[in-house]
């Protein structure tokens, strides 16, 4: 069971790569929707016998994020009329480099934290800070709005995978609460980005620094 | 005597089968295309007409240009020497071979680079500058794969390094070895082995100037340099020194069947990178050697920890963790035994 759920969430640390090594905003988000539904088979995986709250939980995340909001995010591009090229504010190479970077010093850190016996062996707390620090590297180093949603849903993935350590002692309806708000925030966002690509004609985000009456 | 033979028998297998592989890797491009394609032999045939053919030299060249050809093959074979063919095991093994391999790896390059450069056109300085600017990452990548074998098996001889598979994280290895296979051998993504007219083109520019026995000799080192990477490739992934003699020398046969269909398939299916994005896919290929190495390390450190021995490299790498176990000496203590 270890194995599997290490070969799971190792899979989430290669897509956090393949994210940042990827040039079109379509493939980011075909990435993005396949860390939603890899890590969000996890809790099947993390319980042994799961009770038909975790199987409503794990559906609900894996339709939410491997289909719901990938949609909405396509939907986005289609109305605002995005071109597909990422428009790296960093270079590719640079930002792999660092994703690695995080990952290794992820494992290290990982080594090193006192962990709970049962949590000791698995990749939980590794894989999500690796994922949380590629997520943060996604955010800042692209330009375009909607690749900044697409670093914000991997951050979300990997405090996701954090939370998963408390899988025994949280209720699932806080995850369940977080993915409502998720959802709604993309949705929004959606909104905006075809707001500010009707106002100022470009979603650059460095020339949005200004405010004006 | 039998030693002798064994060389021999060694020597031939390099020598005759490595032209087979692009022919095989051309067969398939032709059968993805619906072409009935060059037969399977070509590249005998072209070494053979080359061979009888004399040798044009520009007057500008120094004796380095005939040389290099010659150097890079010999180091070539030799590397190929080193190598262990599964259940056959290698010819010559001794502690560190694996350095030694990578170098004359190294030296091959170094002197068609050379010889390339000797004769002073533009044109194949350009190819010798690319070529040794990719060689930086993918040398970097089979250095870091090599060293995931090392640290698995404790171990610096090939020999022993090959035998089994490369644990847990084999199949990630074999994709960076994969990747690196196509670099080294300027296959598709990266360089594209029919054109001779691109400004783009790599390994073939930097040998538009040799002809005759040279060009064949480089020619015969490119096939030969393709079938050690494809050996070196299965032999990482699959656990061949586990089996019995048979079905090893089988399937190493067939796996390397595999590669070059692999191989074809890729071509055929691929287009060539842009050139900028070449340095990313490289990128990834040590990236991808760097985690197998990375789950290597964890898995023999995590096994060395389950039997209770004390591990000072893990002590000296995370002092965070040492300070804790003194902080808290029976709680860390009872948790890691």
């Amino acid at each position: 069971m270890t194995d599997t759920v290490n070969l799971f969430i190792g899979l989430a640390m290669g897509l956090n790569l393949m994210a940042l090594a990827s040039s079109r905003i379509p493939s980011i988000i075909r990435i993005e929707a396949a860390q939603g539904m890899v890590l969000g088979v996890l809790p099947l995986l993390l319980e042994g016998e799961p009770s038909a709250l975790v199987i409503a939980v794990a559906a609900a995340v894996v339709g939410v994020k491997g289909f719901l909001i990938p949609s909405l995010l396509r939907r986005a591009m289609r109305a605002a009329h995005i071109d597909r090229e990422a428009a790296p504010r960093l270079g590719f190479v640079p930002s792999l480099l660092l994703g690695a970077a995080a990952t290794v010093g992820a494992l290290a850190l990982g080594l090193a934290l006192p962990l709970m016996p049962e949590h000791a062996r698995l990749l939980l707390v590794p894989g999500s800070f690796a994922t949380i620090i590629c997520g943060l590297i996604l955010l800042m180093s692209r330009t375009k709005a909607i690749t900044q949603v697409c670093g914000f849903l991997m951050l979300e993935n990997g405090i996701y995978l954090f939370g998963l350590l408390l899988l025994g002692s949280t209720p699932l309806l806080v995850e369940a609460g977080i993915l409502l708000d998720l959802t709604v925030a993309v949705f929004v966002i959606g909104i905006i980005v075809d707001r500010i690509q009707r106002s100022f004609d470009s979603l650059d985000t460095r020339m949005l620094t200004e405010l004006r009456e | 005597m039998s030693h002798g033979l064994d060389v021999l028998a060694r020597l031939a297998f390099w020598l005759v089968l490595a032209p087979l592989v692009p022919g095989i890797i051309n067969k398939v491009k032709a059968w993805v295309a619906g072409r009935r394609g060059p037969p399977l032999f070509q590249l005998y045939f072209d070494l053979a007409k080359l061979w009888r053919k004399g040798v044009v030299l520009s007057t500008a060249v120094s004796p380095g240009h005939v040389a290099g050809p010659a150097i890079a093959w010999v180091a070539l074979m030799s590397a190929a020497l080193l190598l262990p063919l599964g259940p056959a095991g290698a010819i010559l093994s001794f502690r560190g071979d694996a350095l030694l391999f990578v170098y004359l790896l190294a030296l091959a390059r170094f002197c068609t680079a050379g010889a390339a450069l000797d004769t002073g056109s533009a044109f194949e300085g350009m190819g010798a500058a690319r070529e040794v600017s990719y060689a930086i990452l993918s040398e970097a990548a089979v250095i870091t794969a090599l060293l995931t074998l090392a640290v698995q098996t404790g171990s610096l001889s090939l020999g022993a390094m090959l035998a089994p598979a490369a644990g847990p994280g084999a199949a990630v290895l074999a994709a960076g070895l994969f990747v690196v296979l196509l670099a080294e051998n300027c296959r598709v993504p990266f360089d594209d082995p029919n054109t001779h007219l691109e400004l783009t083109m790599v390994h073939e520019v930097m040998v538009l100037d040799h002809s005759g026995p040279p060009l064949a000799v480089i020619l015969h080192g490119a096939s030969v340099k393709l079938l050690l990477f494809a050996t070196l490739l299965v032999q990482a992934a699959l656990p061949l020194g586990q089996w019995p003699a048979g079905p090893a020398a089988g399937l190493l046969v067939i796996s390397l069947l595999g590669v070059a269909v692999g191989v074809g398939l890729v071509e055929s299916l691929l287009a060539r990178l842009a050139f900028q994005r070449v340095p990313l896919l490289l990128t990834t290929a040590f990236i991808l050697c760097l985690f197998a190495l990375l789950t290597s390390w964890k898995a023999s450190t995590s096994s060395e920890a389950r039997q209770g021995a004390m591990n000072p490299a893990e002590c000296r790498c995370s002092g965070t963790r040492a300070a804790h176990s003194a902080a808290l000496p029976g709680e860390s203590g009872g948790k890691r035994a």
